[in-house]
């Protein structure tokens, strides 16, 4: 409860700041509008040549870059930033002012930024799912839409949590930009379904950076292939992925020998 | 070449002291790229990642529609994309948002009080910079190669060619890359530009899909664009996929666009430098 409160401030916060810069919204929907129409002109290309992808027709792939899309927005208007922020804390050492706080500080990491105009990717993203549903023209039932929200749910925390690990390499090695980078473009993989990546990547994108279940599985249930063995093992997967990075950071933070002191 | 340093005497210059001077600023690069092997790893991987992406996804379509499509066989996209990374490695440039940093921070002061042309200390850099960056590119090819197993019909003469080609791909991407930098000197809004900018080349230069495959009107536009000459060109040279006149053609166009392109960037350059107001020391 009180991590959504202090969410709920924090990002206020952030909007309000935002707010005086309203031309960045024009940017920012410039700039998504791009990746988008960029995007579905890849996918325009590959539908000129095929009718199917890995066993996906067109209607379920423009799914997958749906939520794509959406859950790239997810971490560029949360994840990423906070990230960058905390990583920039502990190069100056600012780090010691959010530890001295009487809160849980992995918490308070994780929500002091709000990049508000990247909910327009999010907003684009939920566009183009809904073209996709229509398309799909599949029975809406109420064990569909609740897979689908919480698949969608457990990959945004999955994706939390492997980028959280990777960030708190920053108490180790102060530069980690380059890995964040690489996570962004290993990303990336996930506008196609990984079902057509060789094994050894296919293994990499489910197991070492779950592009495969923070994307893949979200849209098989949202396509209705996803089975109840797999929710619960992507369920399972999730807590485990999550307790793993909680402990990271611990491990982590007691490295950190703080700047200013 | 003529010396349009702006602030010193353009004195006499010999072709040694051009070497001595690409040499040195060559050097730095190579020094600069050794010290962080560990973020240039990263950095190959953040690079293999987007065509081993394409790759596939071209490989599997081809699979699937009988063996080819555009007039690829999956080995042949597997081919494309990997000699792409080569290509890529090389023509890695100067990005233009550096310039709206060396600006501000005012190196570019210090840059204009050298008596060369900072376009030639950035030519300097970025040559050197492809040592260490082909060395780089050595082990991630050869695994790609055995991963992928792609198919190159190469010739002798098309290997040979090949260089040449690569070299004018950079040649052609570095001038158009300082033209657009440029930019800076006159706004700070440059974000829109810029990704524009990149979204077309990464559509109309075979980067992102080679040009055959792509719809008839985009190989149309892409005639008129300087963007395959920088990635598609090179590639299809090695891949064993031009025919000798083609490749005369292409070489003419590529030092056409490195000519005109040069010619612009001092043209452009000389009002550029007068809005410039030097900030810092």
């Amino acid at each position: 409860m009180k991590a959504i409160r202090l969410f709920g401030l924090f990002s206020r916060i952030s909007i309000l700041n935002e707010m005086q810069y309203r031309a960045n919204f024009f940017l920012q929907l410039f700039q998504s509008g791009l990746t988008l129409a960029t995007g579905l002109i890849v996918l325009g290309v590959v539908f000129s040549y095929t009718e199917t992808l890995g066993g996906w027709n067109h209607a379920e792939l423009l799914a997958i870059y749906g939520v794509f899309y959406l859950m790239g927005g997810f971490m560029g208007t949360i994840v990423i930033p906070n990230m960058w922020a905390f990583m920039e804390d502990v190069r100056e050492g600012r780090l010691d002012f959010t530890l001295t706080k009487p809160e849980d500080a992995q918490l308070l990491i994780s929500v002091r930024q709000f990049a508000v105009w990247r909910l327009v990717e999010v907003i684009l993203g939920v566009i183009v799912l809904a073209v996709a549903i229509t398309q799909i023209g599949l029975q809406a039932s109420w064990w569909l839409a609740f897979a689908f929200l919480a698949t969608l749910v457990m990959g945004g925390v999955m994706l939390y949590s492997i980028i959280l690990m990777a960030s708190t390499l920053a108490f180790w090695f102060v530069r980690v930009w380059e890995l964040m980078e690489m996570l962004q473009s290993i990303y990336q993989a996930g506008r196609w379904p990984v079902g057509i990546y060789p094994d050894w990547l296919r293994i990499g994108l489910t197991y070492l950076i779950p592009v495969a279940f923070a994307v893949t599985v979200p849209a098989e249930a949202l396509t209705g292939r996803l089975t109840p063995t797999l929710l619960a093992a992507t369920f399972v997967f999730t807590v485990a992925v999550a307790f793993l990075a909680r402990k990271i950071w611990f491990f982590g933070l007691k490295f950190y020998s703080g700047a200013s002191a | 070449m003529s010396t349009a340093a702006p602030s010193a005497q353009p004195g006499r210059t010999s072709l040694r002291d051009w070497i001595d001077m690409y040499v040195v600023a060559g050097r730095q690069a190579v020094m600069e790229a050794l010290q962080y092997r560990a973020a240039n790893v990263m950095f190959m991987v953040h690079v293999l990642i987007e065509p081993v992406i394409y790759l596939v996804v071209w490989s599997t379509v081809a699979n699937t529609q009988g063996g080819q499509i555009g007039g690829y066989t999956a080995a042949q996209f597997a081919g494309y994309y990997i000699i792409w990374t080569l290509v890529r490695q090389f023509n890695l440039t100067l990005g233009p948002y550096n310039f709206n940093w060396r600006i501000k921070e005012g190196r570019l002061a210090a840059e204009l009080l050298r008596p060369v042309h900072p376009i030639q200390t950035d030519l300097g850099f970025y040559l050197g910079y492809k040592i260490p960056q082909t060395l780089y590119w050595l082990p991630m090819g050869v695994l790609l190669w055995f991963l992928f197993k792609p198919e190159i019909n190469a010739q002798l003469w098309q290997i040979l060619a090949f260089p040449l080609a690569l070299m004018f791909a950079f040649f052609v991407r570095f001038t158009f890359m300082w033209l657009l930098g440029l930019v800076c000197f006159w706004t700070e809004k440059i974000d829109a530009l810029f990704e524009l900018y990149f979204t077309l080349e990464l559509l109309f230069s075979g980067r992102l899909v080679p040009l055959e495959v792509m719809p008839a009107w985009a190989q149309s536009v892409a005639a008129f664009l300087p963007f395959q000459w920088t990635f598609y060109f090179p590639i299809e040279v090695l891949l064993g996929r031009v025919q000798p006149a083609e490749f005369g053609w292409g070489f003419l166009i590529q030092v056409g666009w490195v000519v005109g392109g040069y010619a612009l960037v001092m043209f452009v350059w000389k009002h550029a430098i007068k809005r410039f107001t030097a900030v810092g020391s």
